[in-house]
């Protein structure tokens, strides 16, 4: 292997000083952590030139010191309405304070610093397991970094079939803070859960989650990422998914200046789904990666990548979504598709699809489009009396409603629609 | 209700004069049909009418009730009573048809300064309208005219019109790509609606539809121009003798 250049590796330690240590846990725990700052030290920090960051300069992520962020406040946030488990942090700490007591039947919740200090066997064969598997072929840096650095988050482990969705709920309070956030999530045979998440974690925030389905498990998570307009940030989602296991997982993110938000899924039994949808919508110093690597492990498994970007006025979207089907994995029915409609001439979309398959009968497809506002169907809408501006919020809600209708919950589809348009009413896009 | 003077109307992209000086006038309670060959510019006039972009007005007017319709807006064209069922109705993928026909509405009523409609009141409407038109809760639930047949993307239009209630109805060749059947639904649709606040600008090919649909005035157009107007037997000359005849009279 060729040898790091020197600023990838001083960029690697200077991610390791920038944050105190964290408490330490458990020697399996500490190993886990030596071993994630081994792999960030063999990637080191992820720079411009890398292919996997052609789209996105990753500098803002990376540069010393925190970013400020003014945050215009909402008293109602999205999922607020939702009932459900809320657990609360404000900059990356976990606040019991405003959070319920974390019980809830068919579900077990400990701060991810109770785990990593006891001997727990669900955490500590997952914790790191999954981002050192995602590794592989591309690295992660800032996946590693986390494994390595986070201390705070959960370590949840569902057994059944909880009744109330579990929310976590990110608040951001002071100017210049940053989070890492880590979660760890365990769905056995047959269990079901969901999981919402949304809110500014923090100034700039690094958040990772691992995820393991067991057999025919099925987790819905569903992201907003928004209230922030200054919002730097990187998030990892690692999921492996059992025999007949389901994973579907969709985000919203409007506004922040940068979100780079990586989902790997690894199909490893027979038979599981992974559906991952997102939908942005941003305007102008709007800078918004989706990057996707779906592994077909197993035979008879579906997988769905459904990724929509509204950007107007010099926002910029990114897309890199990869369908790698593994010898063996026959019958594999694989689908991406990624889409933006620009709003104006300044905004940029830039996609890199790819599949790469080794087994013969698979049914594997992929799209990409860019485009302006189809004029065939704003006159058609004027023309039944829809105003010029109102007609165009109808279409960009359409537009993303593909990757909304990957959200399997309708009340939570709603949610999310709502969302959005609350935001076209205030930004008047 | 609607009157067109002297109107002459080119294409923005390119210099190609495509209505040339036609004049027309519809009076409210009353049905004119509109036949004419291929290309001679029945569609552009209904979409000149209803305000799409991609013309230049090189000469003459056109007012609805008094009121100068080539400076308003299509949202404003259609507030004002105006609708067009088109000749190829347009497909929107994630538009719910009811929240598209509710949407619209209600932009109408808010235009006129008339209350919003509930939602209970709106559903009924519908229902009752689509029932009359054999358009079932189904196609109700999809995208606006996504997946729908030729012919009910065009029993669609008839509901957007009965729901909506315009004043003066322009519909561009709304019978072709309809069954026998749904020529019957359709032109039913259309003569429910006939009072005397309304009138119709039905362009057709084919007599079939005015049996259904009896106009009071039948205008032939042919290069941009009404070359003749007459009663429901011109109609009849042109199903049986074709335009040649009257082309070569007016020549
Ligand atoms: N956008 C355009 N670009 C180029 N040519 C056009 C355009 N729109 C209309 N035309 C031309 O203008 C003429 C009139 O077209 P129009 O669609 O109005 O005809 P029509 O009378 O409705 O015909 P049909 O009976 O076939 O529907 C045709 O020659 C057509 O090719
Ligand atoms: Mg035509």
């Amino acid at each position: 292997m060729a040898a790091l250049p020197q600023a990838k590796a001083d960029g690697a330690e200077a991610l390791l000083a920038a944050r105190p240590a964290p408490a330490k846990g458990a020697a399996w725990a500490e190993a886990a952590r030596e071993a994630a700052r081994g792999r960030l030290r063999a990637a080191g920090a992820p720079a411009r030139r890398d292919e996997y960051w052609r789209f996105t300069d990753p500098a803002p992520l990376l540069a010393e010191g925190p970013r400020a962020a003014a945050l215009p406040l909402e008293e109602v946030q999205v999922f607020d309405e939702v009932d459900a488990l809320r657990l609360v942090f404000v900059d990356g700490v976990f606040r019991p304070d405003l959070s319920d007591e974390p019980r809830l039947d068919g579900v077990e919740i400990q701060p991810l610093s109770a785990a990593l200090s006891a001997d727990i066997h669900w955490a500590r064969s997952l914790y790191g397991a999954l981002e050192a598997a995602g590794q592989n072929p591309v690295p992660r840096p800032l996946a590693a970094l986390n494994t390595a650095q986070a201390d705070t988050g959960f370590a949840i482990r569902v057994t059944g079939r909880p009744a109330r969705p579990i929310h976590l709920r990110y608040l951001h309070e002071s100017e210049g803070s940053e989070a890492m956030i880590r979660h760890i999530v365990r769905l056995e045979a047959g269990a079901e859960a969901t999981l919402l998440e949304n809110g500014p974690a923090a100034a700039r925030f690094n958040k990772a989650m691992e995820i393991e389905l067991g057999e025919g498990a099925a987790l819905h998570h569903v992201r907003a990422q928004g209230r922030d307009h200054d919002r730097l940030a990187a998030t990892h989602v690692f999921a492996r998914l059992g025999a007949r296991a389901a994973y579907r997982g969709f985000t919203l993110t409007t506004n922040g200046r940068l979100t780079r938000n990586e989902v790997v899924l690894d199909l490893a039994g027979e038979g599981a789904k992974g559906h991952v949808a997102g939908a942005a919508i941003g305007a102008a110093g709007f800078h918004h990666d989706d990057t996707v690597f779906v592994t077909h492990s197993a035979a008879h498994c579906e997988s769905r990548q459904v990724f929509k970007k509204v950007l107007k006025s010099g926002a910029r979207g990114a897309f890199q979504g990869k369908i790698l089907v593994k010898p063996g994995a026959q019958k594999t029915d694989g689908y991406q598709i990624s889409q933006a409609l620009l709003l104006d001439d300044d905004a940029e979309f830039n996609a890199k699809p790819e599949l790469e398959i080794y087994a013969d009968d698979v049914a594997c497809s992929h799209g990409s489009t860019s485009g302006a506002v189809d004029e065939d169907v704003l006159f058609y809408l004027r023309s039944r009396g829809v105003p010029e501006a109102e007609a165009k919020d109808m279409m960009v809600l359409a537009f993303v409603e593909e990757a909304i209708g990957e959200i399997e919950s309708e009340p939570l589809r709603d949610v999310i629609r709502e969302r959005i348009a609350a935001w076209l009413a205030r930004r008047k896009v | 209700m609607l009157k067109v003077r002297d109107l002459r109307v080119s294409l923005a992209e390119e210099p190609k004069q495509i209505l040339k000086g036609l004049t027309l006038d519809v009076e409210p309670g009353t049905v004119h049909a509109i036949m004419g060959p291929n290309g001679s510019g029945k569609s552009t006039l209904s979409y000149l009418l209803a305000g799409r972009e991609g013309y230049v007005v090189d000469g003459g007017s056109a007012e609805l009730d008094g009121a100068n319709l080539l400076t308003m807006e299509p949202e404003e064209r259609a507030a004002a009573g105006l609708f067009l069922a088109f000749q190829y109705p347009v497909e929107i993928p994630g538009v719910g048809n009811m929240t598209f026909l509710r949407t619209a509405l209600n932009a109408q009523r808010k235009a006129r300064g008339e209350p919003e409609i509930d939602a209970g009141s709106f559903l009924k409407l519908v229902r009752e309208k689509a029932k009359a038109l054999k358009i079932d809760a189904e196609m109700l639930k999809r995208p606006v005219n996504v997946g729908f047949s030729g012919g009910e993307k065009k029993r669609n239009e008839i509901l957007q019109m009965a729901v909506l209630e315009p004043k003066m109805c322009i519909l561009d060749e709304t019978d072709s790509g309809l069954d026998v059947d749904a020529m019957k639904l359709v032109s039913d649709g259309v003569n429910a609606l006939r009072d005397e606040g309304r009138a119709f600008l039905v362009i057709t090919h084919y007599q079939r539809l005015l049996d259904h649909i009896r106009p009071d005035v039948v205008h032939i157009l042919a290069d941009g121009r009404i070359v003749q107007t007459g009663g429901p037997e011109l109609a009849l000359e042109v199903e049986t003798n074709g335009y040649a005849d009257i082309l070569g009279r007016v020549a």
